[in-house]
């Protein structure tokens, strides 16, 4: 299907679309626009405007800063999927995102999409929803009253639903680098590569002797936000990877792809995947 | 809402009026008549309308032809006609890698994009790669094998 009429606006700086976003209450942010247009197409979403912030300077890099303990990464709201998988710093410093990369859609899609957009939208399906909260990052978003950060915690409000206001846009995402202690694990399983995943888990945790600490999961396509599963992650730590699927409290619902039982079912499998992936990676 | 663009689509420079809500690959197809880039199912799952916008390929469906202003677009019809193309157009023929065609024009356009790297993928990696473009009549058996003979008849010519 074509996409209702709407107007179109390409302001050059962040103060100039969140006016933008004031005076149209229903306008839409257009960034890599790789789930919007397909829900304009559709028409699941009419808006009379689409802000395209594409046009605005110093929101597309990906670049590790200095942090209160250790290194951030901070990837700007407009650096797109192809730019992560081949970032060098992505590689080395946010080995979660590296892995979760190359199962997000499509070549042709990713050369679009925008890391910030998948946040923004916050598809309970998509796989940067979930690396985001593993990995306890941070959100920036800036509206009329200024700018302010939220913790990915509390970030996740319902289906679609986050704490940025109707009138802040998310400018950065924000992620602890990696050091020689981290584990990450990712895995997930979809209908076709690249498809939404009808489960998926990313994980991180620390290594700490012989065994993990600070493990945090985030499932996906499980609920209407990305999901920890805080017994699950207790557990892990105490290196019981079976009490830790026993503990699994997952309430998922039957969906298009998958019954809930056989969702639950999977939630278990790739626990264990990701929690061998874990504890593989120690030295 | 109207809007002029300016954009280079295969090697030649366009001016037009466009619809803010025009999609590139309607804009290619009805304004510019270059319709091997085809329309699927219009929200970025079945990869027909895969284009190249600023050298990257793309979703026709899923960007605006507004977008394009100051970009160089590339379908089918010019990746065709440079001869970019002509070894993996001949190896799907060849092997029978398309029926009916309808996908074939995306089906080329993200293939190319893979040998683009300069390696020999795996059929696995071939596979993944082309994994966002439906193809209803092949099984895909056959566009993996005309892939995979281009990227090493590519690869042993280069040696």
């Amino acid at each position: 299907m074509k996409p209702a009429p709407f107007a179109y606006k390409k302001p050059r700086t962040l103060d100039e679309a969140i006016a933008l976003l004031g005076e149209n209450p229903d306008a839409r942010i257009l960034a890599g626009g790789q789930s919007l247009m397909a829900t304009l197409n559709m028409r699941l979403s009419a808006p009379s405007l689409l802000i395209d912030i594409n046009g605005i300077e110093g929101l597309g890099e990906i670049a590790l800063k200095d942090g209160a303990q250790n290194g951030v990464i901070e990837i700007g709201a407009l650096a797109r999927h192809v730019q992560a998988e081949r970032s060098e710093t992505i590689a080395t410093h946010a080995p979660l995102i590296a892995c979760a990369m190359p199962t997000i859609a499509h070549p042709a899609i990713r050369t679009r999409g925008t890391l910030g957009g998948s946040i923004a939208f916050a598809d309970p399906a998509a796989e940067l929803p979930a690396c985001l909260l593993a990995l306890d990052g941070e959100v920036d978003a800036q509206g009329p009253k200024g700018k302010r950060t939220i913790k990915a915690g509390d970030y996740f409000q319902g289906l679609y639903e986050t704490a940025l206001g109707p009138q802040e846009i998310l400018t950065a995402i924000r992620l602890p680098a990696a050091n020689k202690d981290t584990r990450v694990g990712f895995a997930e399983l979809a209908r076709r590569h690249g498809d939404y995943a009808i489960v998926g888990l990313a994980a991180s945790a620390r290594a700490d002797g012989k065994g993990l600490k600070d493990v945090r999961l985030a499932y996906f396509g499980v609920g209407a936000t990305p999901l920890r599963p805080l017994k699950s992650e207790a557990a892990l730590s105490r290196g019981d990877i079976d009490a830790a699927v026993a503990a699994l409290d997952l309430d998922p619902h039957d969906d298009i792809q998958a019954t809930a039982a056989v969702k639950k079912h999977l939630a278990g499998v790739l626990l264990r995947r990701v929690a061998a992936q874990l504890m593989e990676q120690r030295a | 809402m109207e809007m002029d663009i300016t954009l280079t689509v295969n090697g030649e420079r366009i001016a037009e009026r466009v619809e803010a809500r025009q999609s590139l690959v309607d804009f290619v197809r009805d304004d510019l008549g270059l319709t091997g880039s085809h329309i699927g199912c219009e929200h970025g799952v079945c990869g027909a309308c895969t284009m190249r916008v600023d050298g990257e390929i793309v979703r026709g469906c899923l960007m605006l032809a507004v977008q394009c202003d100051g970009s160089v677009v590339e379908t089918i019809e010019g990746l065709s006609d440079s001869g970019e193309l002509a070894d993996l157009q001949a190896a799907f023929e060849q092997r029978n890698a398309l029926q009916c065609g309808y996908c074939t024009p995306g089906m080329l356009t993200a293939a190319q994009e893979l040998l683009k790297a300069g390696t020999v993928p795996s059929r696995e990696e071939i596979r993944e790669h082309i994994s966002g473009n439906y193809c209803r009549c092949t099984g895909y058996h056959a566009i993996v094998d005309a892939i995979e003979s281009v990227a090493k008849a590519r690869m042993g010519a280069g040696t």
